[in-house]
């Protein structure tokens, strides 16, 4: 019957080309907007860390002070100060845990045909590796003692050693930056999850790649500044070390719910005896720990344009799916003679149901058709955009199977009320009319 | 014409109407909102920055550590820049508007405002947050600002930066239209002394020699503040600076290319930078980059829907005059001149879509409601609407038409025919 169904429908469609050429064109121009916009929402707000994220937790703790004149500048409880980062990282509750900051610094190659060029980098304690689980392509982390002794040593990714050494067996190697000299002991291979989600909202989220790593106690001793934001309310805004600056991020890995829970209560505590010392203005109940993909979410890093775009396309899915509605609706009533001689022949309303449905189902597959034609041109341009995240609007087999589903479904859906209508035709009044 | 007779015949279409009457809601809706925010943004891209733009070039040089003598390279750097032939003037600069970044500080007009400010730590009148900026010899002329009231600086206004140094080791400055106005709300800025930086707390101020008609900011922030600058005439003499050279503007890629070709020579240790000299028109191009791909997406959206609208008016129109084709014929053939029935299509489609322009208007403001909370979007001012519901109807009458013309053009011997 379903091949049947399907060459009525395809006859019906070549009887009307026009108008089915443009219910195709209305329902492709709609999916291609709104799937190229849902691609772009979907990279933007991906896993970065798929399997590992649930053990990834970011502490928060809120040390600004009740009342604060705050100008156009990012929220600055979103970092913490120095002391916090301290204690939770000494408090060692955690399976790893990291206190880290960005860095930028001029590096001066060894070659001499090359300029000196920046490079952004994280300073960080050591569980980082372990707890983000970067792979090491030569060397190891630094030890515990460097981590506390301000060694002068630096783990560097593949491609950083590959542009200062051209290689990258380059364990021992000395290179220079921010006017230092530091001792490679580790490569890692190049790790850039996207969004970046350990790093702090200025920096850019969705390019670029940490070049590389060093001690965060070598970075303080050597007074290397953060390229992050630094937000201060007390009378020493330009001291890293103090209680009234923040600018470190903090990451914690806890394998098990009941380490979940009593990280909660520590925070809490932790929060409550700072109030207490007279440290903390906002109650302890403010302390949060947040999972990761908890985190990302309170960052709003969808910026408001591209949500915007995205409302407007669906805005104009849900247009078109009303025209495809109004127009099925015209055509399927049109159609009653048609549905009245079925029925006297002795189709039941369930029949012609399924009949129209089926049609409904065509153009839903010939707009994804078209649709993902859109998509792509549509992808395409928001790939010509220069913002940071373009390069990932890609689409993948879960967006391209979604896009010919929602057609179809869509448009099935449409056509349920006009065939409904259709099928309820009453055959003997019809018939008697002719 | 009367009208119940239509509206009866239009119930016989009930839910196919009320989805034209959604769709031309929503749409108005749309594009009442998409109109506004253009508007906005277009006004935005469009924001003079204050300077002579054409035949701007801008220059920036980034060096991996500061020499000793940093500032007498540099002072080099733009004796040479401007025998390069072709260039009008060169300046050492510290920003300029649209690049992105600013160092802004609290300015005040007076030692009393000073003081009002420090002991409520807010905003007092009399007392603004400028953007500052640094500037070197022919730093007028090379950006191309123009002085409504006092004078350019002159060889001995000039003072000698320092790297990391604060701004203030100047006695004179030249501040915008607007912060003049801000401070000395009386308009006798010329002459008066401004406070900002190390001056506030020290109590020594600069005189404002000079006004320029306006010098926009590095970032756009909230709109009142954005025309408000201080132009300090201190050579700035950090790892980071900008040059900014003047030319013709059939000048400006041959300028811009031996001036690349001086600084690489004179600076072998610069950063690697793919922005290292550019039109200035390139700097304002890539900052409203996203305002002008919203401005696209916006009206690409807008068109998107009234075209979608005009088909389904089109389409459904056409079904209408082949499914009334034989009551069409009865009403010629009872008397209804083609007028009448081209008339009717009309008259109904009108009907139709002002009650989705009704609607419509509602959702518009509901809209507008929905994105000031979201988006910090000013209230839609109200001539938007009725532009919006007179486009909408014009796009009906003009998507009814081809059907109605069809149906008027029917004969009315179809009436004795059956089908």
């Amino acid at each position: 019957m379903f091949g049947y169904y399907l060459d009525l429908a395809r006859r019906s469609l070549q009887r009307t080309p026009v108008l089915t050429g443009l219910m195709v064109l209305a329902i492709g121009l709609g999916i291609g907007a709104s799937m190229t916009m849902l691609t772009v929402l979907h990279v933007m707000t991906d896993d970065p860390m798929p399997g590992r994220s649930a053990y990834l937790f970011r502490p928060y703790l809120n040390p600004v002070p009740l009342r604060m004149n705050r100008g156009m500048g990012p929220d600055p409880s979103i970092n913490l100060t120095w002391p916090d980062a301290m204690a939770l990282l000494h408090a060692r509750k955690g399976t790893y845990q990291a206190a880290m900051a960005g860095n930028s610094l001029v590096v001066t190659p060894v070659q001499g045909r090359l300029r000196p060029f920046t490079a952004d980098g994280r300073m960080t304690t050591r569980d980082l590796f372990a707890m983000f689980g970067l792979r090491f392509v030569a060397g190891a982390a630094w030890s515990a003692e460097q981590d506390d002794g301000a060694a002068a040593v630096v783990v560097v990714s593949r491609s950083f050693a590959q542009r200062v050494f051209g290689k990258t067996q380059v364990v021992g190697s000395v290179v220079s930056m921010g006017g230092h000299d530091f001792r490679v002991i580790g490569v890692v291979s190049d790790w850039a999850p996207r969004p970046m989600f350990y790093v702090d909202a200025s920096e850019k989220r969705y390019a670029g790649a940490d070049a590389f790593f060093m001690p965060l106690s070598t970075g303080m001793a050597l007074n290397l500044g953060t390229n992050g934001n630094q937000s201060g309310w007390g009378s020493d805004e330009n001291n890293l070390h103090s209680p009234t600056v923040t600018w470190l991020q903090f990451w914690v890995e806890l394998d098990s719910p009941a380490a979940v829970a009593g990280y909660r209560r520590f925070l809490y505590d932790y929060a409550a005896s700072q109030k207490a010392a007279g440290r903390f203005q906002q109650p302890a109940s403010t302390a949060h720990l947040y999972g990761l993909m908890g985190w990302l979410g309170k960052q709003h890093i969808v910026p408001g344009d591209v949500n915007m775009q995205a409302g407007l396309a669906l805005i104009f899915f849900g247009v078109c799916l009303l025209n495809i509605v109004a127009l099925l609706l015209a055509k399927y009533l049109r159609r009653a003679a048609e549905v009245s001689v079925r029925r006297a022949l002795g189709a039941c309303r369930r029949d012609i149901f399924v009949q129209f449905s089926v049609e409904s189902a065509l153009i839903g597959l010939l707009g994804g058709a078209v649709g993902l034609v859109a998509a792509e041109l549509g992808l395409w341009s928001v790939r010509q955009r220069p913002d940071d995240y373009a390069h990932l609007a890609r689409m993948d087999l879960p967006m391209l199977a979604l896009a010919l589903t929602a057609s179809v479904l869509a448009s099935v859906a449409a056509g349920v009320l006009p065939a409904w209508r259709a099928a309820s035709v009453a055959p003997a009044m019809r018939l008697k009319s002719q | 014409m009367r009208v119940p007779p239509m509206i009866a015949a239009l119930g016989r279409h009930r839910l196919t109407c009320w989805l034209l009457v959604l769709q031309a809601a929503v749409t108005c809706a749309v594009v009442c909102n998409a109109a506004f925010m253009v508007t906005q943004r277009v006004q935005r891209v469009n924001e003079p920055s204050g300077l002579r733009e054409s035949g701007l070039s801008i220059m920036s040089l980034s060096l991996a550590k500061l020499h000793d003598d940093q500032l007498a390279q540099y002072l080099g750097d733009v004796d040479a820049l401007r025998r390069i032939p072709g260039v009008q003037a060169a300046a050492l600069v510290d920003g300029v508007p649209y690049l992105g970044g600013e160092s802004s500080g609290t300015t005040c007009g007076s030692l009393d405002a000073v003081r009002r400010m420090l002991a409520a730590r807010a905003d007092v009148p009399g007392c603004a947050e400028p953007v500052l900026y640094s500037g070197g010899r022919q730093v007028l002329q090379a950006l191309g600002l123009t002085l409504v009231a006092g004078r350019d600086f002159r060889d001995g206004d000039y003072v000698h930066g320092k790297a990391g140094y604060q701004m203030g080791d100047a006695s004179s400055v030249i501040v915008s239209q607007s912060l003049a106005r801000r401070l000395y709300p009386e308009g006798n800025a010329v002459g008066q002394m401004v406070y900002f930086g190390a001056g506030l707390s020290k109590g020594q101020g600069q005189r404002i020699v000079g006004v320029v008609e306006h010098l926009q900011r590095g970032i756009l922030g909230k709109a009142i503040d954005d025309d408000q600058a201080v132009l300090v005439p201190s050579e700035p003499a950090d790892a980071s600076v900008l040059f900014a050279l003047r030319s013709a503007a059939r000048d400006q890629r041959r300028v811009l290319a031996a001036a690349a070709a001086l600084l690489d020579e004179r600076h072998p240790d610069r950063l690697q930078d793919p922005n290292f000299g550019r039109p200035y028109a390139q700097v304002r191009a890539a900052y409203f980059q996203r305002d002008r791909t919203m401005i696209g997406l916006l009206i690409a959206s807008a068109l998107g829907l009234l075209f979608v609208t005009a088909l389904g008016i089109a389409g459904l129109a056409n079904f209408w005059v082949q499914q009334r084709t034989r009551s069409i014929g009865i009403r010629r053939a009872i008397g209804a001149t083609r007028g009448d029935i081209l008339r009717y299509f009309q008259a109904e489609n009108f009907l139709i879509v002002g009650v989705g322009i009704v609607l419509g208007m509602l959702l518009a403001l509901a809209l507008n409601l929905w994105l000031m909370q979201q988006y910090e979007l000013t209230r839609l001012p109200w001539p938007y609407l009725p532009v919006g519901a007179l486009l909408l109807w014009l796009l009906g009458q003009g998507a009814v038409l081809a059907p109605a013309l069809r149906a008027a053009a029917v004969p009315p011997v179809v009436a004795t025919r059956t089908i």
